[in-house]
Protein backbone atom coordinates (compact mmCIF):
# COMPACT_ATOMS: atom_id res chain seq x y z
CA UNK A 1 0.00 0.00 0.00
CA UNK A 2 3.09 2.58 0.78
CA UNK A 3 3.36 2.94 -3.50
CA UNK A 4 -0.10 4.16 -3.51
CA UNK A 5 0.86 7.26 -1.61
CA UNK A 6 4.20 7.42 -3.51
CA UNK A 7 2.03 9.61 -6.05
CA UNK A 8 0.82 11.82 -3.57
CA UNK A 9 3.57 12.51 -1.34
CA UNK A 10 2.65 15.77 0.00
CA UNK A 11 6.27 17.04 0.21
CA UNK A 12 7.09 16.40 -3.57
CA UNK A 13 8.27 19.99 -5.35
CA UNK A 14 8.00 21.39 -1.57
CA UNK A 15 11.31 20.50 -0.31
CA UNK A 16 11.13 23.62 2.14
CA UNK A 17 8.88 21.93 4.32
CA UNK A 18 11.51 19.38 5.35
CA UNK A 19 11.84 19.64 9.12
CA UNK A 20 14.65 22.52 9.67
CA UNK A 21 16.84 22.62 12.81
CA UNK A 22 17.85 26.26 13.53
CA UNK A 23 20.75 26.85 15.10
CA UNK A 24 21.47 27.83 18.78
CA UNK A 25 23.52 30.30 17.32
CA UNK A 26 21.11 31.75 15.24
CA UNK A 27 18.69 31.66 18.10
CA UNK A 28 21.39 33.68 20.61
CA UNK A 29 22.04 36.34 17.50
CA UNK A 30 18.65 37.14 17.25
CA UNK A 31 18.33 37.19 21.44
CA UNK A 32 21.22 39.85 21.38
CA UNK A 33 19.57 41.54 18.72
CA UNK A 34 16.29 42.03 20.44
CA UNK A 35 17.89 43.00 23.57
CA UNK A 36 19.69 45.67 21.74
CA UNK A 37 15.99 46.97 20.26
CA UNK A 38 15.02 47.11 23.53
CA UNK A 39 17.95 49.39 24.25
CA UNK A 40 17.26 51.41 21.55
CA UNK A 41 13.54 51.74 22.14
CA UNK A 42 13.98 52.91 25.93
CA UNK A 43 16.80 54.98 24.42
CA UNK A 44 14.62 56.52 22.23
CA UNK A 45 11.44 57.29 24.80
CA UNK A 46 13.66 60.13 26.39
CA UNK A 47 14.50 62.34 22.84
CA UNK A 48 12.13 64.81 22.16
CA UNK A 49 11.11 63.78 19.01
CA UNK A 50 7.33 65.27 19.17
CA UNK A 51 4.52 63.04 16.71
CA UNK A 52 7.78 60.64 15.86
CA UNK A 53 8.19 59.21 19.25
CA UNK A 54 5.21 56.82 18.69
CA UNK A 55 6.25 56.16 15.13
CA UNK A 56 9.25 54.97 16.29
CA UNK A 57 8.74 53.24 19.16
CA UNK A 58 6.04 51.03 17.36
CA UNK A 59 8.60 50.99 14.16
CA UNK A 60 11.21 49.22 16.65
CA UNK A 61 8.51 47.51 17.90
CA UNK A 62 7.53 45.71 14.63
CA UNK A 63 10.96 44.55 13.76
CA UNK A 64 11.49 43.07 17.11
CA UNK A 65 8.57 40.91 16.62
CA UNK A 66 9.52 40.28 13.00
CA UNK A 67 12.98 38.56 14.06
CA UNK A 68 10.58 36.65 16.49
CA UNK A 69 8.12 35.36 13.68
CA UNK A 70 10.86 34.67 11.47
CA UNK A 71 13.97 33.28 13.44
CA UNK A 72 11.92 32.13 17.25
CA UNK A 73 8.77 30.93 15.26
CA UNK A 74 10.41 29.38 12.13
CA UNK A 75 8.71 31.15 9.66
CA UNK A 76 11.44 31.74 7.80
CA UNK A 77 12.42 28.19 7.61
CA UNK A 78 8.48 27.09 7.00
CA UNK A 79 6.68 25.80 3.58
CA UNK A 80 4.88 28.92 1.44
CA UNK A 81 1.41 27.87 2.86
CA UNK A 82 3.28 28.88 6.25
CA UNK A 83 4.12 32.08 4.96
CA UNK A 84 1.07 33.16 3.12
CA UNK A 85 -0.51 32.27 5.84
CA UNK A 86 0.69 34.52 8.60
CA UNK A 87 1.07 37.02 5.87
CA UNK A 88 -2.18 37.09 5.13
CA UNK A 89 -3.27 37.29 8.57
CA UNK A 90 -0.91 40.41 9.56
CA UNK A 91 -1.94 42.04 6.44
CA UNK A 92 -5.82 41.31 7.42
CA UNK A 93 -5.07 42.72 10.95
CA UNK A 94 -3.04 45.92 9.27
CA UNK A 95 -5.83 46.51 7.64
CA UNK A 96 -8.48 46.31 10.63
CA UNK A 97 -6.69 48.49 12.91
CA UNK A 98 -5.46 50.75 9.85
CA UNK A 99 -8.85 51.61 8.61
CA UNK A 100 -10.16 51.89 12.35
CA UNK A 101 -7.74 54.22 13.49
CA UNK A 102 -7.37 56.24 9.97
CA UNK A 103 -11.15 56.85 10.59
CA UNK A 104 -11.21 58.18 14.29
CA UNK A 105 -7.70 60.21 13.82
CA UNK A 106 -9.17 62.35 10.49
CA UNK A 107 -12.65 63.05 12.28
CA UNK A 108 -11.29 66.49 13.37
CA UNK A 109 -9.45 67.17 10.64
CA UNK A 110 -8.59 70.68 9.95
CA UNK A 111 -10.72 72.16 12.79
CA UNK A 112 -7.82 72.72 15.10
CA UNK B 1 -17.15 -15.46 8.83
CA UNK B 2 -15.53 -14.97 5.18
CA UNK B 3 -16.86 -11.46 4.99
CA UNK B 4 -16.02 -10.65 8.72
CA UNK B 5 -12.26 -12.06 7.30
CA UNK B 6 -11.96 -9.93 4.64
CA UNK B 7 -12.72 -6.93 6.18
CA UNK B 8 -10.00 -7.80 8.53
CA UNK B 9 -7.45 -8.27 5.62
CA UNK B 10 -8.03 -4.68 3.88
CA UNK B 11 -7.75 -3.07 7.34
CA UNK B 12 -4.25 -4.80 7.87
CA UNK B 13 -3.37 -3.81 3.97
CA UNK B 14 -4.54 -0.95 4.46
CA UNK B 15 -2.32 0.07 7.56
CA UNK B 16 1.20 1.29 6.11
CA UNK B 17 4.02 2.14 8.43
CA UNK B 18 4.03 4.62 10.86
CA UNK B 19 4.91 5.71 14.75
CA UNK B 20 2.75 5.44 16.47
CA UNK B 21 2.15 9.33 17.09
CA UNK B 22 1.23 9.77 13.94
CA UNK B 23 -2.71 9.58 13.39
CA UNK B 24 -4.11 7.75 10.55
CA UNK B 25 -5.69 10.28 8.30
CA UNK B 26 -2.31 11.60 7.84
CA UNK B 27 0.10 10.57 4.69
CA UNK B 28 3.14 11.47 6.43
CA UNK B 29 4.95 12.77 9.85
CA UNK B 30 5.49 16.14 7.56
CA UNK B 31 2.28 16.43 6.66
CA UNK B 32 1.05 15.92 10.39
CA UNK B 33 3.33 18.86 11.76
CA UNK B 34 2.31 20.81 8.98
CA UNK B 35 -1.45 20.62 9.61
CA UNK B 36 -0.69 21.15 13.39
CA UNK B 37 1.31 24.32 13.18
CA UNK B 38 -0.98 25.70 10.28
CA UNK B 39 -3.66 24.92 13.45
CA UNK B 40 -1.69 26.48 15.75
CA UNK B 41 -0.92 29.52 13.47
CA UNK B 42 -4.54 30.18 12.50
CA UNK B 43 -5.05 30.17 16.83
CA UNK B 44 -2.55 32.89 16.89
CA UNK B 45 -3.95 35.22 13.96
CA UNK B 46 -7.28 35.11 16.25
CA UNK B 47 -5.52 36.05 18.88
CA UNK B 48 -3.25 39.15 17.12
CA UNK B 49 -6.79 40.04 16.16
CA UNK B 50 -7.82 40.20 19.72
CA UNK B 51 -5.23 42.01 20.91
CA UNK B 52 -5.42 44.03 17.93
CA UNK B 53 -8.62 45.35 19.54
CA UNK B 54 -7.43 46.05 22.31
CA UNK B 55 -4.29 48.26 21.03
CA UNK B 56 -6.77 50.33 18.91
CA UNK B 57 -8.94 51.29 21.65
CA UNK B 58 -5.97 52.71 23.47
CA UNK B 59 -4.36 54.67 20.61
CA UNK B 60 -8.08 55.91 20.24
CA UNK B 61 -8.62 57.02 23.39
CA UNK B 62 -5.12 58.38 24.01
CA UNK B 63 -5.55 60.68 20.65
CA UNK B 64 -8.20 61.81 22.34
CA UNK B 65 -7.55 62.11 25.76
CA UNK B 66 -4.14 62.94 25.24
CA UNK B 67 -2.78 65.32 28.01
CA UNK B 68 -4.67 62.47 30.81
CA UNK B 69 -2.78 59.76 28.75
CA UNK B 70 0.42 61.15 29.05
CA UNK B 71 0.40 62.23 33.00
CA UNK B 72 -0.77 58.57 33.79
CA UNK B 73 1.77 56.94 31.74
CA UNK B 74 4.36 58.45 33.73
CA UNK B 75 3.39 57.30 36.69
CA UNK B 76 4.22 53.82 35.35
CA UNK B 77 7.59 52.33 36.68
CA UNK B 78 10.01 52.29 33.84
CA UNK B 79 12.44 50.53 35.27
CA UNK B 80 10.33 47.16 36.30
CA UNK B 81 8.89 47.95 33.00
CA UNK B 82 12.11 47.36 31.26
CA UNK B 83 13.41 44.76 33.79
CA UNK B 84 9.94 42.52 32.58
CA UNK B 85 10.50 42.77 28.96
CA UNK B 86 14.85 41.79 29.24
CA UNK B 87 13.32 38.89 31.17
CA UNK B 88 10.46 38.13 29.03
CA UNK B 89 13.09 38.06 25.90
CA UNK B 90 15.68 35.66 27.62
CA UNK B 91 12.47 33.93 28.92
CA UNK B 92 11.76 33.66 24.66
CA UNK B 93 15.32 32.73 24.21
CA UNK B 94 15.39 30.03 27.00
CA UNK B 95 12.33 28.38 25.10
CA UNK B 96 13.74 28.44 21.61
CA UNK B 97 17.16 26.33 22.72
CA UNK B 98 14.24 24.23 24.48
CA UNK B 99 12.70 23.23 20.91
CA UNK B 100 16.18 22.91 19.76
CA UNK B 101 16.97 20.51 22.46
CA UNK B 102 13.97 18.53 22.27
CA UNK B 103 14.63 18.06 18.43
CA UNK B 104 17.90 17.09 19.01
CA UNK B 105 17.08 15.07 21.46
CA UNK B 106 18.98 16.42 24.45
CA UNK B 107 17.40 15.38 27.42
CA UNK B 108 18.77 17.78 30.14
CA UNK B 109 19.36 20.73 27.64
CA UNK B 110 15.53 19.78 27.35
CA UNK B 111 14.43 20.28 31.44
CA UNK B 112 17.01 22.83 31.97
CA UNK B 113 15.92 25.42 29.31
CA UNK B 114 12.30 24.58 30.04
CA UNK B 115 13.53 25.05 33.79
CA UNK B 116 14.96 28.51 32.81
CA UNK B 117 12.07 29.39 30.99
CA UNK B 118 9.56 28.43 33.93
CA UNK B 119 11.52 30.82 36.23
CA UNK B 120 11.82 33.52 34.05
CA UNK B 121 7.46 33.55 33.60
CA UNK B 122 7.13 33.21 36.81
CA UNK B 123 9.46 36.27 37.58
CA UNK B 124 7.72 38.30 35.19
CA UNK B 125 4.37 38.07 36.96
CA UNK B 126 6.32 38.59 40.62
CA UNK B 127 7.70 41.85 39.10
CA UNK B 128 4.00 42.71 37.17
CA UNK B 129 2.31 42.17 40.91
CA UNK B 130 4.42 44.24 41.98
CA UNK B 131 3.76 46.98 39.67
CA UNK B 132 -0.37 46.03 40.45
CA UNK B 133 0.70 46.45 44.33
CA UNK B 134 1.87 49.83 43.18
CA UNK B 135 -0.65 50.89 41.63
CA UNK B 136 -2.69 49.83 44.29
CA UNK B 137 -1.51 51.98 47.04
CA UNK B 138 -1.80 55.16 44.49
CA UNK B 139 -5.06 54.40 44.35
CA UNK B 140 -4.95 53.79 40.62
CA UNK B 141 -7.09 50.56 39.95
CA UNK B 142 -10.18 51.97 38.52
CA UNK B 143 -13.28 51.51 40.41
CA UNK B 144 -14.71 52.71 43.59
CA UNK B 145 -11.27 53.34 45.12
CA UNK B 146 -9.89 55.27 42.16
CA UNK B 147 -8.51 58.66 43.07
CA UNK B 148 -7.65 61.14 40.11
CA UNK B 149 -6.58 63.76 43.33
CA UNK B 150 -2.70 63.33 42.41
CA UNK B 151 -2.87 64.49 38.81
CA UNK B 152 -5.04 67.90 39.89
CA UNK B 153 -2.81 68.24 42.65
CA UNK B 154 1.11 66.32 41.64
CA UNK B 155 3.07 66.25 45.07
CA UNK B 156 6.40 68.16 45.19
CA UNK B 157 8.43 65.25 43.26
CA UNK B 158 6.04 65.16 40.57
CA UNK B 159 6.14 68.93 39.74
CA UNK B 160 10.12 68.88 40.62
CA UNK B 161 9.80 66.10 37.65
CA UNK B 162 8.13 69.03 35.30
CA UNK B 163 4.35 67.26 35.92
CA UNK B 164 1.59 69.76 35.01
CA UNK B 165 -1.51 69.82 36.68
CA UNK B 166 -4.73 68.54 34.81
CA UNK B 167 -7.99 70.00 35.20
CA UNK B 168 -10.30 67.76 37.12
CA UNK B 169 -12.15 67.28 34.24
CA UNK B 170 -9.20 66.01 32.44
CA UNK B 171 -7.78 64.22 35.58
CA UNK B 172 -10.89 61.94 35.57
CA UNK B 173 -9.92 60.51 32.13
CA UNK B 174 -6.73 59.00 33.65
CA UNK B 175 -8.97 56.17 34.73
CA UNK B 176 -9.59 55.41 31.15
CA UNK B 177 -5.76 55.01 31.19
CA UNK B 178 -5.78 52.80 33.54
CA UNK B 179 -8.54 51.14 32.31
CA UNK B 180 -6.96 49.71 29.12
CA UNK B 181 -3.37 49.38 31.06
CA UNK B 182 -5.05 46.41 33.63
CA UNK B 183 -6.91 45.38 30.64
CA UNK B 184 -4.35 44.85 28.29
CA UNK B 185 -1.41 43.74 30.52
CA UNK B 186 -4.17 41.47 32.71
CA UNK B 187 -5.48 39.46 29.33
CA UNK B 188 -0.51 39.64 28.63
CA UNK B 189 -0.36 37.83 32.52
CA UNK B 190 -3.58 36.17 31.56
CA UNK B 191 -1.82 34.10 28.79
CA UNK B 192 1.20 33.90 30.78
CA UNK B 193 -0.42 32.15 33.40
CA UNK B 194 -1.95 29.57 31.17
CA UNK B 195 1.47 29.57 29.56
CA UNK B 196 3.16 28.58 32.92
CA UNK B 197 0.39 26.09 33.51
CA UNK B 198 1.01 24.24 30.41
CA UNK B 199 4.81 24.71 30.73
CA UNK B 200 4.33 22.88 33.96
CA UNK B 201 3.03 20.13 32.69
CA UNK B 202 5.32 19.54 29.59
CA UNK B 203 8.35 19.71 32.01
CA UNK B 204 7.08 17.42 34.42
CA UNK B 205 6.81 14.75 31.07
CA UNK B 206 10.30 16.13 29.65
CA UNK B 207 11.65 15.24 33.34
CA UNK B 208 10.28 11.59 33.06
CA UNK B 209 12.39 11.21 29.93
CA UNK B 210 9.37 12.72 27.30
CA UNK B 211 9.69 14.17 23.90
CA UNK B 212 12.71 12.31 23.20
CA UNK B 213 11.13 10.02 20.47
CA UNK B 214 11.33 12.88 17.70
CA UNK B 215 7.48 13.36 18.78
CA UNK B 216 7.99 16.81 19.64
CA UNK B 217 4.86 18.85 18.12
CA UNK B 218 4.00 20.29 21.60
CA UNK B 219 7.15 21.16 22.99
CA UNK B 220 7.12 23.24 19.19
CA UNK B 221 3.60 24.82 19.15
CA UNK B 222 3.94 25.54 22.99
CA UNK B 223 7.10 27.49 21.95
CA UNK B 224 5.50 29.42 19.04
CA UNK B 225 2.11 30.33 21.83
CA UNK B 226 5.49 31.06 24.07
CA UNK B 227 6.74 33.62 21.70
CA UNK B 228 3.74 35.11 20.93
CA UNK B 229 2.76 36.24 24.51
CA UNK B 230 6.37 37.83 23.70
CA UNK B 231 5.56 39.61 20.97
CA UNK B 232 1.99 41.14 22.71
CA UNK B 233 5.07 42.60 25.44
CA UNK B 234 7.23 43.85 22.99
CA UNK B 235 4.38 46.26 21.55
CA UNK B 236 2.32 46.79 25.27
CA UNK B 237 5.91 48.28 26.83
CA UNK B 238 6.50 50.86 24.27
CA UNK B 239 2.55 51.40 24.31
CA UNK B 240 2.36 51.92 27.91
CA UNK B 241 5.63 52.90 29.35
CA UNK B 242 7.50 54.36 26.85
CA UNK B 243 5.76 56.93 23.99
CA UNK B 244 5.02 59.90 26.46
CA UNK B 245 8.21 59.29 28.86
CA UNK B 246 9.86 62.38 26.64
CA UNK B 247 7.05 64.85 27.66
Amino acid sequence: MPEHYEDHDVNAGHPESEQHIVSPMVYFIIFLALLVGTGLTIGASYLEMGPWNPVVAIFIACVKATLVVLFFMHIKYSSKLMKLTVGAGVFTFLILVGMSLADYFTRAWGQW
Amino acid sequence: MSDSHAVATTAEAGHHEHPSYQRHHFVSMEQQNETVSFGMWLFLLTEIMFFGGLFTAYLIYRNWYYPAFVAASHTLNIVEGSLNTLVLITSSFTMAMGVWCAETKRHKGLVWSLIATLILGLGFLGIKADEYHEKYVLHHIPGTTFSAEGFVHPNEEALKAGEKPLAPDMAAKTEVYFSLYFAMTGMHALHMIIGIALLSGMLFKAWRGGYMNGHIAFVENFGLYWHFVDIVWIFLFPLLYLISRHQ
